[in-house]
């Protein structure tokens, strides 16, 4: 068989591959159908060029295969060719970069009602806080960490006390209500991940990064580490819950604030000395 | 780029007419070329087994040195892929494999494949055989230090593989080796193996700059007479940028292993912030693991060029020979490899889009990846436009030139995706990624580099490689490795993260079960048909039909020594003179289909050259 046959073959399976795919990605929960609409103009765009090159080199295989005595063409250059050539790649890079930078401004301008929520990762786990009532995060620092102050809240900062803490790897949040993400990490590199909401990011010890988002839909969605963070990397999941005002009220008030925590370790540590001096 | 053709061109003419004045008589003087500015290099020939074949100072030896070693290398590489595509496709299957294994086979396989092969291969196997033969040298400008070259990068392999037989085993910190994971503990190999892995690399780079060295100043000061910039074949200038690349690169990766062994071993927190692991706060405090990957990449990203401008210099090689065509648009085919090569240092960071780095640099680095493009695309489009009128031999040479076109052009136009910063954001750290590095930068260059094995075979054994079960070899891998990659793509739209041990409960990913089975199936295929590819060269090597002298008809330096398989000093008494470029194929009016680069303009006057 004349190998020209396979290479349009697998042309051609890729372009039907394409189209009956089972795989493609999950229904997206957040706003950021701006990302998958930018991926389908890439894939119109670059698969388009993919489609034409291949089919031109197919052509080229069955129209000049080897043939004794025939003469190939002689000409080194053509500049006009080659100057149309670059002029269409430009424009065509061009039409791709434009949405994608302005989908990416969008990204990392995040909009002032947002709410945030922090998400503290470790080997192997996630935990979230939550503004309280005066809707600001206390002030953090790494050396306050410790069994009782998992997130190291400043002690002395008013906004701290208030805020909730959530000692479990399921988070809620509110349906149309944007969502900013403060990421932080007590060991390595984690990136908190749901790939209905499309935006992910690394968080890294010793600085706090972000991103947001705006749940559009309402339903349970699994949190990925998406930073390889170790042994335990594959295991590290989550879950987020997209609410409705109500759900996400009554959770809300199912938990403990800072204040609430530090009151408990209190009591303990006030429990335990009664027992001590009881002995 | 076009000025120095012209030069060349303008000052070829003078001479010219300087010599119809002085009138020297024997040679017609359109064949003029100049003189020779410096004597000829005196080698060091060696007489015993050992400095004939082990420590050798022939840069031909040392390419296949070189070739071998790296070959070696990537067949570890290649059984490590096996073992974990066991484990991504049939768990059940393969229960001795555990995560620490696991992460140790991906870092190992990462780290070998893209370094200890794939860089090996292109400029010390490739690199040390080809430059000295193809700009007309007798060997390198300094054979000793490229011995010495050969030598570390030896050393660099045995200290890497040592690893593995370690207490605790080789590092499982992922080919990125990111701190802080890979110095803590909860990382396989954080003791010795990161150590090791460390050291390996840094005596690969002092190994690889010696040999760089050599490779550059060989190119710039020894080409023969008449072998102009503009007049050395694509290979050399794949080869020459490549290695101009890495040794601005690879310091960046030097120093990045000499701070992370600081961290390690004096608790210096170059990378290391204040961390607390299992509870229990660590000395550490201040470090930055973001600059890190800065330095990384900063290697990281020249690093794919280093792999790809050699395999698009050879490949524009292979395709001319075996389409009998001129290279179209030579000039544009040096500017591109020169410009790409100088945009790869501006692009690192697309690598780090979400790494947690100043957002802002989104714009800069998306906008200078799309632009790299282009240049990209123009080495395409000219490759295609080769064939083009062309009188191509449907050879093994010629099938796996073509796999690498529609395989890099796929691997290409995915890289248009993750470039584009917003587009990254839900791809990054998926199986997309995985699919597109391994198109673009694994099986692309792995084809071209098949290809030129089965091309340059005769020059360096005198025999051809069997064609039939190049046929097969050619078939099986480029159709296995297809069907590997491009459906992984698709796992990466569902969001399957990529460094994943294991990852079927999760209700989405659950579709990916076949496909995850079939792509392992395919991979054991493919891993299976390299050793066809094993077997033919010592099949042939022994049996081998025996080559004519250029079996390929080819116009390169190369294929023009007096004594084929070429002999130390390569060129017997007299040194080759250049009077064209290599690609004069079906020059209208010239009696055969190729015109040779030593060939004087004399003898193909009534031709219609055009290009010299």
């Amino acid at each position: 068989m004349h190998p020209g046959f396979i290479f349009l073959a697998v042309v051609i399976g890729s372009v039907v591959f394409h189209l009956v795919t089972p795989w493609w990605w999950t229904d997206i929960a957040s706003n950021w159908g701006g990302m998958d609409d930018t991926i389908l103009l890439t894939f119109w765009i670059a698969g388009g060029v993919f489609i034409l090159v291949c089919l031109f080199i197919v052509y080229c295989v069955f129209k000049f295969s080897y043939k004794e005595g025939r003469k190939a063409e002689y000409k080194p250059e053509d500049n006009k060719l080659e100057k149309i050539l670059t002029w269409a790649t430009a424009l065509g890079v061009a039409a791709l970069l434009a949405p994608g930078l302005v989908v990416w401004s969008q990204f990392i301008k995040t909009p002032s009602n947002a709410i945030n929520v922090e998400v503290m990762a470790w080997q192997w786990g996630w935990q979230y806080r939550l503004p309280g009532e005066d809707g600001k995060l206390g002030t953090t620092q790494v050396t306050n960490i410790s069994d009782e102050n998992l997130f190291g809240i400043n002690l002395d900062d008013p906004y701290g006390k208030d805020d909730i803490l959530i000692q479990s790897s399921e988070l809620h949040i509110k349906k149309d209500k944007p969502v900013k993400i403060l990421l932080r990490s007590v060991d390595v590199l984690h990136n908190f991940y749901v790939p209905q909401f499309r935006a992910k990011m690394d968080s890294v010890p010793g600085v706090v990064t972000y991103y947001w988002f705006e749940p559009n839909k309402i339903g349970e969605y699994e949190v990925l580490c998406a930073e390889y963070c170790g042994v335990g990397h594959y295991g590290m999941r989550g879950t987020v819950f997209v609410d409705n005002e109500q759900n996400y009220k009554n959770w809300l008030n199912e938990q403990e604030t800072f204040s609430d925590v530090m009151a408990k370790f209190e009591q303990i540590k006030l429990d335990v000395n009664k027992k001590l001096a009881k002995k | 780029m076009s000025e120095d053709y012209y030069d060349s061109n303008t000052s070829y003419k003078a001479q010219s007419s300087e010599t119809i004045s002085s009138g020297s008589g024997s040679v017609s003087d359109i064949d003029y070329v100049k003189p020779k500015e410096v004597p000829d290099q005196e080698l060091y020939h060696g007489h015993s087994f050992i400095t004939k074949y082990i420590f050798c100072q022939d840069a031909k030896v040392i390419g296949v040195q070189y070739t071998l070693t790296a070959v070696f290398t990537g067949i570890i590489g290649l059984i490590l892929s096996w073992m974990m595509r066991m484990q991504l496709g049939f768990p059940e299957l393969f229960p001795v494999l555990t995560s620490e294994t696991y992460y140790q086979f991906v870092t190992m396989h990462g780290m070998i494949m893209v370094v200890y092969l794939l860089t090996a291969l292109f400029l010390g196997g490739f690199g040390n055989y080809l430059i000295p033969l193809m700009v007309g040298a007798r060997d390198m400008v300094f054979p000793y230090v490229n011995m010495v070259s050969y030598w570390m990068f030896f050393v660099a392999v045995l200290v890497l593989m040592a690893s593995f037989f370690v207490p605790g085993g080789p590092t499982g910190a992922g080919w990125t080796l990111y701190p802080p994971q890979t110095l803590l503990e909860g990382t396989p190999g954080s003791g010795i193996g990161i150590m090791l892995m460390l050291i390996s690399l840094a005596l690969f780079v002092i190994g690889f700059t010696m040999g760089g060295l050599n490779y550059v100043i060989t190119i710039l000061q020894a080409r023969t007479r008449g072998m102009t910039l503009m007049r050395m074949p694509l290979t050399v200038w794949g080869i020459f940028t490549a290695t101009i690349l890495a040794l601005l690169a690879f310091p960046a990766l030097f120093v990045g292993a000499i701070m992370m062994s600081l961290d390690k071993l004096l608790g210096t927190s170059f990378f290391m912030p204040t961390i607390i692991q299992a509870g229990e706060m660590l000395e550490y405090g201040g470090g930055s693991p973001i600059l890190f990957q800065h330095l990384f990449w900063f290697f990281g990203h020249p690093e794919v060029y280093i792999v790809a401008l050699p395999a698009f210099g050879i490949v524009s090689d292979l395709i001319s020979v075996h389409a009998r065509k001129n290279i179209f648009g030579y000039r544009m085919m040096v500017w591109a490899i020169v410009a790409i090569g100088a945009i790869s240092f501006f692009v690192w960071a697309h690598h780090m889009y979400v790494s947690g780095m100043s957002p802002w640099f989104g714009f800069f680095f998306a906008t200078t990846t799309l632009i790299i493009a282009i240049p990209t695309a123009m080495k395409v489009y000219n490759w295609v436009l080769t064939l083009w009128k062309g009188n191509i031999r449907m050879n093994v040479v010629m099938l796996f030139c073509l796999g690498f076109l529609i395989t890099f052009v796929n691997g290409g136009i995915t890289g248009l995706f993750l470039g584009n910063v917003a587009v990254d954001v839900p791809l990054s750290d998926t199986y997309f990624v995985i699919a597109h590095f391994h198109m673009v930068m694994g099986i692309a260059p792995v084809l071209v580099i098949l290809g030129a094995i089965y091309h340059w075979f005769p020059l360096v054994t005198g025999r051809f490689l069997d064609e039939k079960l190049g046929k097969w070899h050619f078939w099986i891998t480029f159709l296995g490795s297809y069907s590997i990659y491009f459906p992984m793509h698709y796992l990466g739209f569902i969001g399957v993260p990529r460094r994943y041990f294991e990852m079927y409960d999760s209700p989405y990913m659950t579709s990916a079960v076949g496909m995850n089975q079939f792509i392992s199936l395919a991979a054991f295929i493919v891993g299976a048909a390299q050793f066809i590819f094993l077997f033919n060269i010592i099949k042939s090597l022994k049996i081998g039909k025996l080559a004519d002298k250029n079996p390929w008809k080819a116009n390169s330096l190369e294929w023009y020594t007096p004594n084929v398989p070429p002999v130390h000093g390569n060129w017997g008494d007299k040194l080759p003179v250049v009077h064209r470029w290599p690609y004069d194929y079906n020059v209208p009016g010239a009696k055969e289909d190729f015109i040779p680069q030593t060939t004087p303009p004399s003898e193909v006057k009534d031709t219609g050259v055009e290009k010299t």
